[in-house]
């Protein structure tokens, strides 16, 4: 369609081949893991629609999923987290409200909104992920730690990708 | 009726969710079974191709230690085939189909994991070489697990490491036999369970497969006692054992393909309680 479709492509793949090839092998003292391509869909611009967002999150998921061999698990928390999202967004629209077609990040709101915005989605997400993952709440204080530990780690890289990369998503 | 797909299209965001997490559910389900989903895992071509160029990368930090590991193993098995052939010589001559028992297949890890509660392995050789689900996977230092599920070149292998896998295992000393499980916290120490507590179980007892179920050879190497823990009116050892095998360094394993265990499986099947 136009060129911005075009680049969301790209970036899609970009952070999925960064998240499989290289954050996969990067996992801190055996319990945080870095889950980057969360962020990808937290950028989604503000006013994108719940049905593409879920589709997207659905897609990244599942993309992520074939490579760590954990089929419908990252799916699961991705399409959770897009749902959950734009109602969280509403709720912390800033005075004036958005800008049209504006992107939720640092360069837009500043870094304190965004880790308002972004640390609790991402709690969210991982607090699916590894529960599901351990299969209920056999291991509740162990899953517990790696949940705080990655959404610390995760919530950290995202924020060093927006100061690299101010402003526009990639 | 129009009010109904009124009411659907109203919550429409609503609904795709929730369909689009029964999917996910379902997904996860499937793949939870032995014979999961047989396409979309790390076993298929392209994924496995690209985990195998991620894996070549890497390989290049471990050369130096794997290069040793591998002269290590070459001498110890020049040594035992050199007492095997004494064994032949000497004139104790053994049934041929059992000596044949166990075929091995030697493959490549291209992708690994150890930290989460389910942890897999991806290794370079496939039904094309023999590879079927079911067999057992060990290392020159121990057992590592068994294959999941195969492709034509590729194969998927549940780690020893995996909550859900349990492996039959015999304290060396005195002959008692429990059940290895890992209990998905630290990689390299797994649980010993169902040792009575009359046993005499010390630190440092070795712990290798019993072979009871035809899967692994017998006398595998899991790993040694790490700590030895018995409560008031348990009656049972609540043991950890430190694994042989450093799941973060693996690098190449081998498959072992059962000759008998069909024989073995027909045989039990006729005492219908024997099989658990």
């Amino acid at each position: 369609m136009n060129r911005s479709v075009v680049i969301q492509v790209l970036v899609f793949f970009v952070y999925l081949f960064f998240q499989v090839l290289i954050l996969k092998n990067a996992v801190m003292f055996h319990v945080a893991f870095c889950f980057l391509y969360v962020g990808y869909l937290l950028l989604m611009p503000v006013e994108t629609n719940p049905l593409i967002l879920m589709a997207l999150g659905f897609v990244m998921g599942f993309a992520v999923d074939v490579f760590y061999d954990s089929l419908g698990l990252h799916a699961l928390s991705s399409v959770f987290i897009m749902y959950v999202r734009n109602y969280w967004l509403a709720g912390l629209t800033p005075q004036g409200g958005y800008d049209a077609n504006a992107l939720p990040s640092v360069a837009n709101n500043g870094v304190q909104w965004f880790s308002t915005y972004t640390l609790p989605l991402i709690f969210l997400h991982h607090t699916v992920l590894f529960y599901t993952e351990a299969g209920g709440f056999d291991y509740f204080w162990h899953t517990l730690i790696k949940v705080l530990a990655s959404t610390g780690y995760t919530l950290l890289v995202m924020l060093i990708v927006e100061y690299v990369f101010p402003g526009r998503r990639s | 009726m129009e009010r109904i797909f009124l009411f659907l299209y109203q919550y429409r965001a609503f609904f795709t969710f929730l369909a689009l997490e029964l999917f996910c559910a379902w997904l996860i389900i499937q793949n939870n079974q032995y014979h999961g989903a047989q396409f979309f895992n790390s076993s298929n071509t392209f994924v496995g191709g690209v985990n195998n160029f991620s894996q070549n990368m890497r390989d290049y930090f471990s050369l130096r230690e794997v290069n040793m590991m591998l002269a290590e193993e070459n001498a110890r098995l020049r040594k035992s085939l050199e007492q095997r052939n004494q064994q032949i010589w000497s004139g104790k001559m053994a049934d041929e189909e059992i000596t044949n028992r166990f075929d091995f297949v030697s493959a490549k890890v291209v992708n690994n994991s150890t930290d989460r509660y389910t942890n897999f392995i991806t290794i370079n050789k496939g039904s094309k070489d023999g590879v079927a689900a079911g067999m057992a996977v060990i290392s020159s230092y121990g057992v590592v697990g068994k294959v999941k599920m195969t492709s034509s070149h590729f194969s998927v292998v549940t780690s020893l490491l995996n909550i859900d896998l349990r492996i039959s295992g015999l304290i060396k000393r005195t002959g008692h036999f429990g059940t290895v499980q890992w209990d998905g916290r630290d990689p390299q120490v797994v649980e010993f369970e169902f040792i009575p507590r009359h046993v005499k179980v010390a630190e440092g007892d070795t712990i290798i497969t019993s072979g009871y179920s035809g899967v692994f050879p017998e006398g595998i190497l899991i790993g040694t006692i790490e700590k030895i823990e018995l409560r008031e009116e348990a009656p049972f050892y609540e043991l950890r054992i430190r694994v042989a095998q450093d799941f973060r360094k693996l690098s190449f394993v081998s498959v072992v393909k059962s000759n008998l265990l069909h024989e073995l499986d027909s045989l039990e099947l006729q005492i219908p309680d024997m099989k658990r």
